[in-house]
């Protein structure tokens, strides 16, 4: 009826509303028919602690293909209710644990009549290391585009936090100078994002991708020209080594995933913490949602719209330059070409996945993660499927859950739009 | 604090949109600005509140030089705004618009969102805008959004307000409430600029009238003018404020609506999805003639129209034009067919902000000739039709290929009527046409709309203004809560239609099929509605969707049984509540367009 009032208004169609049923029953089907028929004879065992433990947890031992038949089952039963429509918890529930068993479904199948077991300690721990730069690039799109400017630069700001991290700690063999200057490399990504978009209004999709490929061959380019001749000076950082902290480390199966982890991981609770906050809780946040959703509106009430979006679009750069620089010295150290490997754009999709909130984000960046995980622990043991396939599976995650499951998201009204004044 | 503007200009580019104005606004007062569209008003406003920069002039505030860069520097020196497209974050809780920018922090910069909810509440009750600091703006109605732009210059401390436009997407209702807000005001002694087209409205509140034309002061009056003299003033020549028409001469049935239902799909509103906002309409149009719906805005206006678009699924019912069964055709099918339309959020769904003037004037038919020649476009002869277009509706722009996002607020309205009229069409659908326009532009507007119906348009008029509905309806039909009322004829008396408005009485109760009984019948004598009325449905039963309707009028025989009249007026506290209290001070007696729910 008013302008206010009519955003979005597009009638859920039959075709949307039998999707996630849809889904689910597919996901029930091939518990059963994939995981289930094929499964080795025997038991799969699942770990819940690590060799070395002070308390260790004992193993669980299931039946591989009788328990990927129940999961099926209980899958096509949610798919069921799923139909019927109870309510929101339901539906939230349903798709959860849809998933859960499915994964669980999986690791039978892979799992079933070998000696191995599988380690779920390990699985999470790894999906939170695997998850951090995807958290930080969620949170550096949430920080930009909840003041109204797109980025899709997080994919070249990590990458140059990455190259810039290792370069750094190697030179001067000071690990925190190479954390800053990782960041301070994002940072100026974000700069550069601010001054094309928001002072010269160039389109923020085509820009963003223009800066990826700009740090891609210049990241690539001085690899070539730099790194690899003076590798043993500039590209041999040391690397962040795990923190175990006091009593919350001890805790059985806790304290191993969450509280035993390098510098990164606690820096990535903080801003969770101070993202999540500041931009729901205080007046920072409030005003950088109200310019991202109605610019005008803002600037009649006296704040800065440009002001805003610099600062925000430069944050975001700082904090997702974090996420690049422990792609090299919080995990594997040296630099290599293009390393960030299309983990900004996931992030971007979690981003969008968590419904531009940093605790949605952060969500699903743990589901990609722990996807990533899975996918790497899974390609060591003998499953018969070509390890190509099992690279797809993170990328295949992010299509299913941004096209199917997500359904109608809505991006902050002015999202993209730059803002001009006569 | 004593405002004054000196010799204020503003140009942009070869137009000069302000050209040394004078005002002087007065603590105490409220100052109506008066003016056509283009006139320069809205830039003006925003030249006082640091959007705009002037090119030439000084403010002074109590004599003393004042520098305005930015709305800050207004806001500071204690000047409001309420502009005239709401400046409203929809997902915002009322109390965060209004304290936005000015928030209650707690250490950190963390939101105190008690105290925010308590001084909006103060603020609320000591001037009686009653609006909860918790709802979603962007689930209120305009009125009450309205509200709370005003409370957002209010917890400001402003001592001038200024107010663009307020009226024009208000029910007279909400009027009413407003201009009691802005009486209060004035009595604290701030000052008020009141912007609007709508002449007995000024005459009703203000305490002097500036009148601008074409970016000049041509005039101040007081309170007391005449209609007439302030609208030659403003246009620069004598207005009809009542255009001329002749009687109707309908023709075959042209649109054919039977039983329609729509869903109430406004998202946000908890529960809307369960009402229906359109519940059973049942209504012909003949070629020729002008079917005007009238009612409180909000009882299904929107939705009835959106539907007729195909902008909205239809839950049950069907709709024929011409015979075609169009109820599930796609916009474009419906264009294409000739259905002209004018929308009611004009900026929202009417025009591409950033094109140029002449490409929103063909946005609908520029895949076909003349525009069009296979893929390419006729560049030429857009142009040439545009340069016509907009000096034949007399549209003020720099020129045809300015954004039309840089026109006056009433051109741009002017933009899309010139755009649907402007093409053959056989139903126009028009809602609110003149909402925001002028004076001059009304009358014109008016009369390209009795044009049509005599060129045998059929056209469905949907107006909150009961003034338009008068002017140029051949019958008037009153909705309320997604229903028809009644049908009238144009001579139906005031307090009639009011209690049709507040949904009391009624004839023809829907649902009963009876589309368009009772239209014809004198309005004294309408508890005989049934056997006078000039067509019925011919039956309930009618099945072949494509079979020719017979244009004579139906049998009387088949009255709808539930038609009784209307009571008697019996319930005077009623009727006044919601639409009586008529007669804006001066308002001339022997007028029957006699405006409804206008303050004295
Ligand atoms: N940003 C702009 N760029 C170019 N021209 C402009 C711009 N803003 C306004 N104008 C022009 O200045 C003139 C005055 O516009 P303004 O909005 O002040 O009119 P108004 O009196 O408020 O009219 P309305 O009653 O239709 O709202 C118009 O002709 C308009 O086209
Ligand atoms: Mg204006």
């Amino acid at each position: 009826m008013t302008t206010l009032a009519a955003t979005g208004r597009i009638p859920l169609s039959v075709s949307r509303r039998f999707l996630a049923p849809a889904t689910l029953l597919v996901l029930g089907l091939v518990d059963i028919l994939v995981f289930g028929k094929y499964a080795h004879h025997g038991d799969a065992t699942f770990a819940f602690s690590q060799p070395f433990a002070k308390v260790t947890v004992p193993n669980l031992k299931v039946p591989a293909a009788e328990t990927a038949y129940a999961l099926g089952a209980a899958t096509i039963v949610l798919a069921a209710l799923r139909v019927m429509d109870l309510g929101k918890v339901v539906r939230r529930l349903s798709i959860g644990l849809a998933l859960a068993f499915f994964v669980i479904a999986l690791l039978c199948w892979a799992y079933g009549g070998s000696v191995n077991s599988f380690n779920v300690i390990n699985q999470f721990q790894g999906t939170l290391a695997d998850s951090i730069p995807l958290i930080l690039g969620a949170l550096a799109g949430c920080l930009c585009e909840r003041s109204g400017v797109i980025n899709i630069a997080i994919e070249g700001q990590l990458l140059i936090g990455a190259f810039a991290g290792a370069i750094f700690a190697s030179a001067f063999g000071v690990l925190w100078l190479g954390l800053i200057a990782g960041s301070l490399a994002g940072g100026l990504i974000g700069l550069l994002l601010g001054v094309f978009a928001i002072t010269y209004l160039v389109d923020q999709i085509i820009l963003g991708v223009v800066l990826n490929v700009f740090v891609s061959g210049l990241t690539g380019y001085l690899y070539d020209k730099v790194l690899i001749p003076y590798s043993n000076t500039l590209n041999s950082p040391s690397t962040y080594l795990p923190i175990k902290i006091p009593l919350l480390g001890d805790i059985p199966i806790i304290g191993p995933v969450f509280f035993d982890s390098t510098l990164f991981l606690y820096i990535t609770y903080v801003l969770i913490v101070a993202v999540q906050v500041g931009l729901f809780s205080t007046r920072w946040g409030l005003r950088v949602r109200a310019v991202g959703e109605h610019p005008a509106a803002a600037d009649t009430v006296g704040i800065s719209v440009k002001l805003t979006r610099y600062r925000n679009v430069i944050l975001a750069g700082l904090v997702a330059g974090i996420g690049g620089a422990f792609l090299t010295i919080g995990s594997v150290g040296s630099f290599g070409k293009d390393m960030s490997s299309g983990k900004g754009y996931i992030a971007l999709a979690a981003m969008i996945f968590g419904r531009w909130t940093p605790l949605g984000g952060v969500g699903a960046a743990l589901l990609f993660g722990f996807t990533f995980e899975l996918q790497s622990i899974l390609s060591t043991v003998n499953v018969p499927v070509p390890s190509d396939f099992l690279l797809m599976v993170p990328y295949v995650a992010t299509i299913i859950a941004v096209a199917g499951l997500v359904g109608q998201v809505r991006a902050p009204a002015a999202d993209g739009q730059p803002y001009i004044t006569s | 604090m004593n405002l004054e503007l000196q010799g204020i200009t503003k140009r942009f580019g070869s137009l000069v949109a302000n050209d040394h104005i004078d005002l002087s606004v007065t603590p105490g007062t409220i100052h109506a600005l008066l003016g056509e569209n283009g006139a320069g008003k809205t830039t003006l406003m925003n030249i006082l509140y640091g959007l705009t920069q002037p090119d030439e002039g000084t403010i002074l505030a109590d004599g003393k030089p004042l520098t305005i860069h930015s709305p800050k520097d207004a806001i500071a020196a204690g000047i409001g705004m309420v502009h005239q497209h709401f400046m409203l974050v929809p997902v915002f809780t009322v109390a965060e618009n209004v304290t936005l920018g000015d928030e209650e922090t707690r250490a950190l910069g963390l939101l105190d969102r008690r105290r925010m909810r308590r001084k909006v509440r103060e603020l609320s009750e000591r001037y009686g805008l009653r609006v909860d600091p918790d709802a979603l703006t962007g689930d209120l109605p305009v009125g009450v959004q309205q509200r709370v732009e005003i409370l957002k210059a209010l917890v400001r401390d402003a001592q001038v307000l200024i107010l663009d436009e307020p009226t024009a997407v208000l029910t007279p209702g909400e009027t009413e409430d407003l201009f009691r807000i802005m009486r209060e005001l004035r009595a604290s002694g701030r000052a008020i600029v009141f912007i609007s087209h709508k002449l007995k409205e000024v005459q009703a509140i203000a305490d002097t009238i500036t009148i601008l034309r074409r970016g000049r002061v041509v005039g101040e009056r007081p309170r007391h003018t005449s209609e007439d003299e302030l609208a030659a003033l403003m246009v620069g020549r004598s207005v009809q404020l009542r255009v001329a028409k002749t009687a109707a001469k309908p023709g075959r049935v042209m649109l054919d609506v039977r039983d329609l239902v729509v869903p109430g799909g406004h998202e946000g509103l908890p529960g809307a999805e369960h009402t229906a906002a359109v519940n059973g309409l049942s209504f012909r149009v003949r070629a020729g003639e002008i079917l005007g719906v009238a009612g409180v805005q909000g009882n299904g206006q929107t939705e009835l129209c959106e539907a007729l678009m195909g902008l909205l699924p239809v839950t049950s019912g069907s709709v024929h034009l011409n015979d075609h069964d169009i109820t599930n055709a796609a916009p474009a099918m419906r264009l294409r067919s000739g259905i002209g339309y004018i929308p009611e959020d004009r900026q929202q769904d009417g025009l591409v902000g950033s094109f140029p003037v002449s490409e929103n004037l063909i946005l609908d038919t520029y895949n076909r000739p003349p525009f069009a020649s296979g893929p390419a476009l006729n560049l030429g002869e857009i142009r040439a039709t545009a340069e016509r277009r907009v000096k034949e509706f007399d549209i003020r722009t720099q020129s045809i290929s300015a954004p039309v996002e840089t026109l006056s607020g009433g051109n741009q309205q002017k933009v899309i009527l010139a755009r649907e009229v402007g093409r053959e069409v056989r139903l126009l659908l028009a809602s609110q046409p003149t909402r925001g326009l002028d004076v001059g532009s009304i009358e014109f507007v008016h009369r390209r709309i009795i044009e049509e119906r005599d060129k045998g348009v059929a056209v469905v008029l949907v107006s909150s203004e009961l003034d338009e509905i008068y002017a140029l309806s051949d019958r008037i039909a009153v909705m309320y809560e997604g229903r028809f009322t009644g049908f009238r004829p144009p001579d139906v008396p005031v307090e009639e239609l009011g209690l049709l408005m507040a949904g009391i009485g009624g004839i023809g109760t829907p649902g009963d099929g009876a589309a368009d009984s009772s239209e014809r019948t004198p309005p004294g004598d309408s508890a005989n509605a049934g056997p006078g009325s000039l067509e019925q449905p011919d039956s309930p039963e009618r099945t072949s969707p494509g079979a020719v309707q017979p244009d004579g009028p139906g049998p009387p025989e088949q009255a709808p049984p539930g038609a009784t009249g209307p009571p008697e007026p019996a319930e005077p506290a009623g009727s006044t509540e919601r639409a009586g209290s008529t007669g804006a001070a001066g308002s001339d007696g022997d007028d029957p367009t006699v405006t409804v729910g206008k303050p004295t």
